[in-house]
């Protein structure tokens, strides 16, 4: 079972404001996920290897080459703030 | 007597009678020198304006697939065979997660759980005494981006973000704490710097921020098997700083406990100028990383027949070259240590050798009076203007008897200075050699004149005489005489004007 606080904790790492309404919602909903993941917990998985990735690749290189990088204009466009070339992003601590 | 006990730098002795033993464990950095970034083709040039080394992929813009260099998956297993590292078969990226603005993503890629290379282990010496320090893993990362506040980051009103570094491919080498004194630390840092420089994955310059260590102290009682609460020491910026951050921390810690409270297990910064280590009490160190399988980059399998490849491509390696030098060259074991030092000035003696085979000579001059001048100009032998061939050319100069051994020190140095070969410093300063007898001779009998009286004490048995004669005689050819010579013809006249 995971708890409110629960909830709250793993709202403060992704950075999301919640109302209470959303906490209790959210309560609910990822307590139906891990019931689930308890019900897969029952099937016995000694004999299967662990999943790293979904799909059935491995190795997939590049070259060592470099290629164009974005003009600067591109670079900055998303940007919410800047200071000539440089991001400026608010205090950080 | 414990061996290590012979350090005497592992244990220290509290005021109360307590001792107390330090355990270091190493964390480097290195940067590898690809010529792209890890994950996309940006390139890894020093410099150019901010956020002008960037793409989508390592702006983390959405919708873009990161690729592995190949590069950098090689080098990383070059690296771990270099430290005894096991290859592992199997191995995969994770996203390590957080808040910073160093990434643009929030998040750096990394290896968590199955890293490329694990189980290796370094042989260090450290006051004479030899020590096999192990190391847990090796694996691959992206740098970060470089952040650019005004005055400190706490004090800041904003900050500015550079991403050109972000992306940079990193080779992270944890060790063991298997480091009982700040000297081990720093005899381990260096092993691993020169090892990475000899296979040639970085230039390893610590002041420039291409190696990096931090490191993981603690403290506890002797005798004690449970580990004390460690501390995380950062910013160390060179080998001295290592071992002076890590000294002041083991003395900061014990004084600690001998007043009865406890370690608080934190991140320090050693602050260069004041000389002490400072917490970072910061709300950066609530850590939930949150680990997970990268979904955009697919698992490394790594079959033994690619390692091999890898393996065949391993330099000599600086243990086995000195070994090389001594069994093979005749040298002593110090000589060969200094030697191979440097993977640079390692090849210089070497191609010079190739030129000159007396490895010897080559050795006392390229450890004397050329590494000498190289300090002094605080450069390396490659950044010399001294090539193998010059100082070949000086060698033969003086096996030649064009010149005495001590009239090349100071043509070598105009060598240096100039960057001309030997024959035309020695033509232009005048220096050569005066081998012709008769004039020697001339200035022998002008000498003997001059000084009749030292003529009669060494006729009257006073050996001393001699040499002053022959100093005379020196300093008369402004010391560009054969001394052999001098002597052999001054005795000569004396007995047969006797
Ligand atoms: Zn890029």
């Amino acid at each position: 079972m995971i708890s409110e606080k629960d909830v709250d904790y793993v709202a403060l790492l992704g950075r999301l404001k919640l109302t209470d309404e959303e906490r209790k919602l959210y309560t609910g909903q990822l307590n139906n996920i891990l019931e689930h993941f308890d019900r897969l917990k029952e099937l016995d998985t000694a004999e299967v290897p662990p999943t790293a990735h979904v799909l059935p690749l491995k190795n997939v290189f590049r070259a060592d080459r470099t290629g164009p990088d974005l003009a600067p204009e591109q670079v900055l466009a998303g940007a919410p703030d800047r200071d000539g070339r440089y991001f400026k992003v608010p205090r950080i601590v | 007597m414990n061996r290590r006990l012979a350090t005497g730098a592992a244990r220290r002795k509290g005021y109360r009678g307590m001792e107390y033993e330090t355990v270091i464990g190493l964390e480097v950095h290195v940067e590898l020198k690809t010529e792209s970034k890890v994950f996309c083709h940006s390139t890894t040039g020093f410099g150019g304006d901010p956020n002008s080394h960037v793409c989508p992929v390592c702006l983390g813009l959405p919708g873009v697939l990161p690729v592995v260099n190949r590069q950098v998956v090689e080098w990383a297993i070059l690296l771990g065979l270099a430290i005894n590292c096991r290859i592992a078969s199997f191995s995969k990226f994770d996203r390590k997660n957080y808040y910073y603005p160093d990434m643009p993503k929030n998040y750096q890629i990394s290896q968590y759980d199955l890293p490329i290379c694990l189980g290796g282990h370094l042989d260090i010496e450290a006051d004479g005494v030899k020590k096999r320090i192990g190391i847990t893993r090796l694996h691959m990362e992206e740098d970060t981006g470089k952040l650019v506040h005004q005055g400190t980051i706490t004090t800041t009103p904003y900050s500015l973000v550079d991403y050109n570094r972000a992306g940079i491919p990193l080779l992270e080498i944890v060790s063991e704490p298997d480091m009982s004194s700040p000297l081990e630390a720093r005899a381990y840092a260096e092993k691993l710097r020169q090892i990475i420089v000899y296979t040639g994955v970085s230039d390893g310059k610590m002041e420039e921020g291409s190696l990096r260590c931090d490191a993981n102290v603690s403290v506890r009682p002797r005798g004690s098997t449970r580990l004390g609460t460690k501390a995380e020491i950062k910013n160390m910026n060179s080998f001295r700083a290592l071992q002076r951050a890590l000294t002041y921390e083991v003395e900061r810690q014990i004084g600690v406990l001998e007043e009865g409270g406890r370690v608080v297990q934190e991140t320090r910064t050693w602050d260069e100028g004041k000389g002490v280590t400072l917490s970072l009490r910061s709300k950066e160190q609530a850590h939930d990383y949150r680990y997970f399988p990268d979904p955009d980059l697919v698992p490394l399998v790594i079959d033994p027949a690619w390692v091999e490849e890898i393996r065949a491509c391993l330099p000599e390696l600086p243990e086995a070259r000195s070994a090389r030098y001594v069994e093979k060259l005749g040298l002593s074991a110090y000589d060969a240590g200094v030697l191979t030092a440097e993977k640079s000035l390692a090849d210089y003696f070497e191609a010079c050798l190739a030129l000159y085979p007396e490895a010897k000579a080559v050795a006392n001059w390229v450890m004397g009076d050329l590494a000498r001048l190289l300090n002094a100009a605080g450069q390396s032998v490659d950044q010399g203007r001294v090539t193998p061939e010059r100082l070949v050319g000086l060698l033969q100069l003086i096996d030649r008897g064009e010149i005495s051994g001590k009239m090349a020190k100071d043509v070598l140095e105009a060598m240096f200075a100039t960057g001309a070969d030997a024959v035309r410093v020695v033509r232009e300063k005048g220096l050569s050699q005066i081998s012709d007898e008769g004039a020697i001779l001339e200035v022998i009998r002008r000498v003997l004149t001059e000084n009749a009286n030292v003529v009669a004490d060494f006729r009257a048995g006073k050996d001393r005489a001699l040499g002053f004669l022959v100093g005379q005689v020196m300093k008369k050819t402004r010391g560009q005489a054969n001394p052999d010579a001098v002597n052999r013809l001054l005795r000569e006249t004396l007995q047969e004007q006797g």
